[in-house]
């Protein structure tokens, strides 16, 4: 267990109680109820049906694909599929809404409670509770800054299908909430159901954020909408819990409230007025009949889900003898987790895993590449590590050999023999090497012999450096021994 | 249900409606008409029904995935009162 987060206020500590709502955009070709298509980035309402721009007797047909990415997405989180949903209109005006109301699900959403772990840094997991996912529309999307007076409006994004994922209060720091994003990205990515891409807004987040004393019952919370990147999720909500603790540490009390983040700034703001208090008037959709599931299909698609990062690391744990941690990092994507398998095979799993999580990785960040465009690939890594294994060169100059293949893209092999890098196994040459440090140190040698034990760890230093480090260090060490205590 | 004059403001106020002070008396007297009209329906014993959501035995039409609509910007801006490089003009609205 890690410790607790705790926020040290004037009157004591304090804890913070968070659940998210996140907004995941649902991959599929054309839009929820209408057969325009979802591709990010076209001119502005080329990708605009006339249901989506709501003109007047016009119908919502319910794409199936949307339907199934929404069952998928439940069955991965572990969740209860309801194969009786309904829709509801959920009113409300803004000039990006066409409708005058959003299409949602309210009282009886498509996937009921699941459960989600977060992989903690100490190699542990927590279990976080899921309450719902409900499939809705995107609104359009309103550009403020082209025109000093007016409000340009894309429906591009209108009608898109969305998934909002709601999880339990059950998240207490904001290393949590992160965490939490990360792994459900991670999970939507592995089944394809959203591209994680939060940039492009394809996942954005609102927290529930209150505090309270350690044990009491829950605060009023506020909540903040809005956030696409967990950077801001980290820094809204440490600022958010201090606001509320200054809030009630100066006998003041917290409005429940909708709150705005700005990144520019790092604080959070009210965003609404008290006396406009939300009432969105849910009534189910006229138009829509409720939507009914076969279990046998939805049987089908559970069959149909790739391995998921759960069961990947427990697989990397239990085969490759990784640690927690390190299986975690490594079946977070799933194109690096193949990549690893790559490596893997055939060879020592841990040094396999090692060179992948802290020279591969370091160096692909160092220069801002990802691992679908590293310079070495898990074949050539594998050569590698195979030098290492068997003994060709040292794990001192095989990141020497690395730095190169990185810089050069050329196989491990060639430029150990290039170079002539090769580990010197053998006894006689390294004998040689011995003798010679030890002549040239022969004071040392008789301080050695009299007592002063901390000089061996010198005497294996020289000849590594003697050899140009080609030595191989386990001999040497035996060798050293023979020469100067037998 | 009966609805007094505040409620019927701010549902006014929800649906942007505009109702002048002075028409509100009436249009409380109106709407509480109407649902003492559609409140007979309480008289009848509805334990244990299921809500009917068609009475045709329909279920809800599904789609296939596949790109059929849109690429008509010109068309779906036609009716606004204003509109530029294919946006929707409208008065600024900012939070």
């Amino acid at each position: 267990m890690t410790e607790p987060y705790r926020i040290q206020g004037e009157t004591g500590e304090w804890e913070v109680v968070l659940g998210l709502e996140v907004h995941a955009q649902v991959i599929s070709h054309a839009k929820l109820f209408s057969g325009s298509s979802t591709t990010f980035g076209a001119e502005a309402n080329t990708q605009v049906s006339l249901v989506d721009a709501a003109m007047p007797g016009m119908l919502p047909v319910i794409n199936r694909e949307c339907v199934e990415q929404a069952v998928r997405t439940g069955l991965a989180l572990k969740a209860q599929i309801n194969l009786r949903s309904v829709f509801d209109r959920k009113n409300y005006f803004y000039a990006d809404l066409p409708q005058g109301y959003q299409i949602s699900q309210y009282k009886d959403p498509i996937v009921g409670e699941g459960v989600l772990l977060l992989d903690l840094p100490d190699g542990s997991t927590k279990s976080v509770g899921i309450e719902r996912l409900h499939l809705e529309q995107d609104a359009g999307k309103s550009l403020h800054d082209q025109h000093p007076q007016k409000t340009y409006v894309d429906l591009n994004r209108s009608g898109v299908a969305l998934m909002e994922i709601v999880s339990k209060p059950d998240l207490s720091s904001p290393e949590e909430a992160g965490l939490y994003v990360k792994k459900l990205r991670s999970i939507l990515r592995y089944i394809g159901t959203c591209d994680g891409n939060m940039q492009e807004g394809s996942m954005r987040a609102d927290v529930n954020v209150s505090v309270r004393k350690p044990g009491d019952p829950l605060g009023t919370r506020c909540e903040i909408k809005n956030m696409n990147s967990v950077r801001f999720i980290h820094q809204a909500i440490e600022y958010e819990a201090r606001r509320q603790i200054e809030i009630l540490e100066g006998g003041g009390k917290i409005d429940q409230e909708t709150r705005l983040f700005d990144t520019g700034r790092g604080e959070t703001r009210s965003m609404r007025s008290k006396e406009d208090a939300q009432d969105y008037r849910y009534f189910p959709d006229p138009d829509l009949l409720p939507l009914v599931l076969d279990q046998a299909r939805v049987d089908a698609l559970g069959a149909e889900l790739p391995e998921l990062p759960d069961v990947k690391k427990a697989r990397f744990i239990a085969d490759f003898g990784l640690s927690p941690y390190d299986a975690a990092i490594l079946v977070e994507e799933r194109e690096t987790a193949d990549w690893y398998e790559q490596l893997a095979k055939g060879r020592d799993a841990k040094i396999a895993a090692n060179w992948l999580i802290s020279e591969l990785f370091g160096a692909l960040n160092k220069a801002g590449k990802d691992l679908s465009e590293s310079p070495v690939s898990a074949e050539s890594l594998g050569g590698l590590v195979d030098l290492i294994g068997d003994g060709t060169i040292s794990g001192r100059i095989a990141k020497e050999v690395f730095a190169e293949m990185f810089e050069t893209g050329k196989a491990a092999g060639d430029i150990v023999e290039e170079k002539g890098l090769k580990q010197v196994s053998d006894t006689g040459a390294i004998e040689g090497i011995i003798d010679a440090v030890l002549a040239e140190n022969a004071d040392k040698v008789e301080q050695y012999r009299g007592g002063k034990d901390k000089l061996f760890g010198f005497f294996v230093g020289q000849t590594m450096k003697k050899s140009q480090g080609k030595a191989n260090p386990g001999m040497v060490n035996d060798l050293l021994r023979q020469k100067l205590d037998g | 249900m009966s609805l007094d004059k505040a409620t019927v403001a701010s549902i006014a106020n929800l649906a942007r409606i505009k109702v002048p002070d002075d028409r509100l008396e009436a249009m409380v007297g109106d709407l509480n008409a109407i649902l003492g009209f559609v409140e007979q329906l309480d008289a009848v014993d509805t334990a244990g029904v299921e809500p009917l959501a068609s009475v045709t035995g329909h279920t809800l039409p599904q789609r296939e995935d596949a790109i059929t609509d849109g690429g008509y910007q010109a068309r779906v801006t036609a009716n606004a009162p204003e509109s530029t490089h294919g946006f929707y003009v409208v008065p600024k609205v900012v939070e």
